[in-house]
């Protein structure tokens, strides 16, 4: 696989604020790389250093054999940014934009398939100022495919979009990845990390806590499951602790946690309780999740951090 | 310069879009004529050399085009921009930033050549007042005085962190000038005193260069108003590149 961005120990400090500090990793073709971290993690100015948007003070970046702050307009042909924030003219109508856009590279899509692409086919002669934060959204990514980038950066690409808004973003993503351009995303939602990237890297205060595949994350916290249920009759949990699958039981009302491992954790559990004819309803497994590395890692709630 | 066709006329769009920025432009200077030639008429006066109010008050009005268009229309629209994040999406697209600044150049001059024409139209319908000069010269005069009235309003754009603030410093400057530069009163009217000071101001310049080329004098005859524009242009050019900031 291709390199596509190369970053060597880039910092990057604000006053007495050390945004970025030594932050050294790549990205190769056709993934989709995601950083996360609770806001103020360096997230935004690592993703600004490699668009060149911004200069670090120190370390390097190669996007596409480029360095991005010098090499500004060839970087601009063949890459496409949707920022944390920014807009468009009030009174400018959505095909316009996309045509302005197009009009300032090379290579251009047409706007009526991006429109149609992106869902807003009957949008197009809306002003932007009209448009919902969804839609917006939408007009952002359809702004950042104009010149048909060889690579994609979304900055916070779903804050601020409902559950349903979010998940037909990641259906675009995928789609955009499928297509043969690389994207590099910046999220504080773990969730949209696990679902939607091929590999992660978590930030926090600066630096890189860790860089891999979601999968081998969670997994490198250990292999703990946990199974949750209902019992309606009298029942003492602690009883399948003695089972050789299980760690500790946690049992508060009727509602029962048991920890545990193994290959067949849940289905002997399962079958224990069947067996000593306990009424049980509501089961369900519960693997950890990124959030839970986050956690692991910083000692820190993501929502909190 | 690719995507200056198209940038330019979205510009244009955007201009006429927007009603406060079309009303003061294209619809208030013949509303001037309408109201002070009802209160001056247009009959020859020993005050204005046998011409009358508003004969010498076309290059006057002119003048308050440019500086709506230079001292307000521009450095809200900069600041505005700045402050909405429209500069952050453009700088982080491939267009040029002399691209983005010669697209708006080209927009706001045509807008103000626009305001002109129906400005003189009007004048030359109800008054039938006298032009003397030559056609391009004239409108030269326009475009000269428009690039440093411009330049200076994108200085104060660049300096303003956004709109409100960009809308406060243009006013300071535009209304003293518009009542002490001869643009809206004649500067026969004025008061001496008032006249020394009118020296100092940009747009006296421009409205001597315009009502000189109005009556047919020529460049060489208006050498210190060319001077003192050409001296704003480059000054806040030069200013204005150091301070612009995209956000």
């Amino acid at each position: 696989m291709r390199k596509v961005i190369q970053t060597n120990e880039i910092t990057k400090q604000y006053g007495s604020v050390r945004a970025v500090n030594g932050v050294t990793f790549q990205v190769e073709e056709g993934e989709i790389f995601g950083v996360v971290g609770p806001n103020g993690a360096g997230k935004t100015t690592t993703i600004e250093c490699i668009e060149g948007l911004r200069k670090p003070d120190s370390g390097s970046v190669d996007l596409l054999g480029y360095v991005p702050w010098k090499d500004h307009l060839e970087v601009a042909e063949r890459i496409g940014i949707q920022l944390q924030e920014s807009a468009l003219p009030l009174r400018i109508r959505v095909k316009e934009s996309l045509d302005l856009f197009g009009a300032f590279y090379a290579e251009r899509e047409d706007s009526q398939v991006l429109l149609d692409r992106l869902g807003l086919a009957d949008k197009s002669k809306a002003m932007f100022s009209k448009l919902s934060g969804g839609q917006k959204q939408r007009l952002f990514i359809a702004l950042a495919l104009v010149n048909k980038p060889q690579v994609l950066f979304f900055d916070e690409l779903t804050t601020g979009l409902d559950p349903h808004a979010r998940r037909s973003m990641w259906d675009l993503v995928r789609q955009i990845r499928d297509q043969g351009s690389t994207v590099f995303l910046t999220t504080h939602f773990m969730e949209e990390a696990e679902r939607l990237c091929d590999r992660v890297l978590i930030m926090d205060d600066g630096k890189i806590v860790a860089l891999d595949t979601p999968e081998a994350l969670i997994r490198s916290l250990g292999v703990e499951r946990r199974l949750v249920f209902t019992i309606a009759n009298h029942f003492d949990a602690q009883s399948l602790s003695e089972m050789p699958q299980v760690d500790r039981v946690e049992q508060i009302g009727e509602r029962v946690v048991v920890y545990g491992s193994g290959e067949r954790f849940a289905s002997s559990i399962v079958r224990g309780l069947e067996t000593s004819g306990v009424d049980f309803s509501d089961l369900r497994t519960q693997d950890p999740t990124l959030e839970d590395v986050f956690l692991s890692l910083t000692g820190k709630e993501i929502r909190e951090a | 310069m690719r995507g200056l066709k198209e940038l330019t006329w979205i510009n244009l769009k955007l201009f006429i879009r927007e009603p406060i920025s079309t009303f003061f432009t294209l619809a208030f200077p013949p509303l001037l004529i309408l109201l002070f030639g009802a209160m001056y008429g247009n009959d020859p006066s020993p005050m204005f050399g046998g011409y009358g109010s508003m004969d010498v008050s076309m290059s006057g009005y002119t003048a308050v085009i440019l500086s709506t268009v230079g001292f307000m229309n521009i450095p809200i629209t900069i600041g505005n921009y700045r402050e909405l994040g429209v500069l952050r999406r453009y700088q982080a697209s491939a267009l040029r930033p002399r691209v983005f600044i010669t697209a708006d150049v080209i927009a706001n001059m045509l807008v103000t050549l626009l305001g002109m024409l129906l400005l003189v139209l009007s004048g030359w319908l109800l008054y039938d007042v006298r032009f003397e000069g030559k056609v391009l010269s004239f409108v030269l005069g326009v475009v000269w005085s428009g690039l440093a009235l411009f330049a200076f309003g994108y200085l104060i754009g660049s300096l303003a962190p956004g709109a409100r603030a960009a809308q406060v410093i243009g006013m300071v400057i535009f209304y003293p000038m518009m009542f002490l530069s001869g643009a809206t009163i004649p500067m026969e009217v004025l008061p001496e005193s008032i006249q020394h000071i009118a020296d100092y101001l940009p747009l006296t310049h421009v409205v001597n260069l315009l009502r000189g080329l109005w009556f047919g004098e020529g460049w060489g005859d208006n050498i210190l108003a060319v001077a003192v524009l050409a001296g704003i242009l480059v000054v806040s050019t030069v200013f204005a590149v150091r301070v612009f900031r995209w956000e």
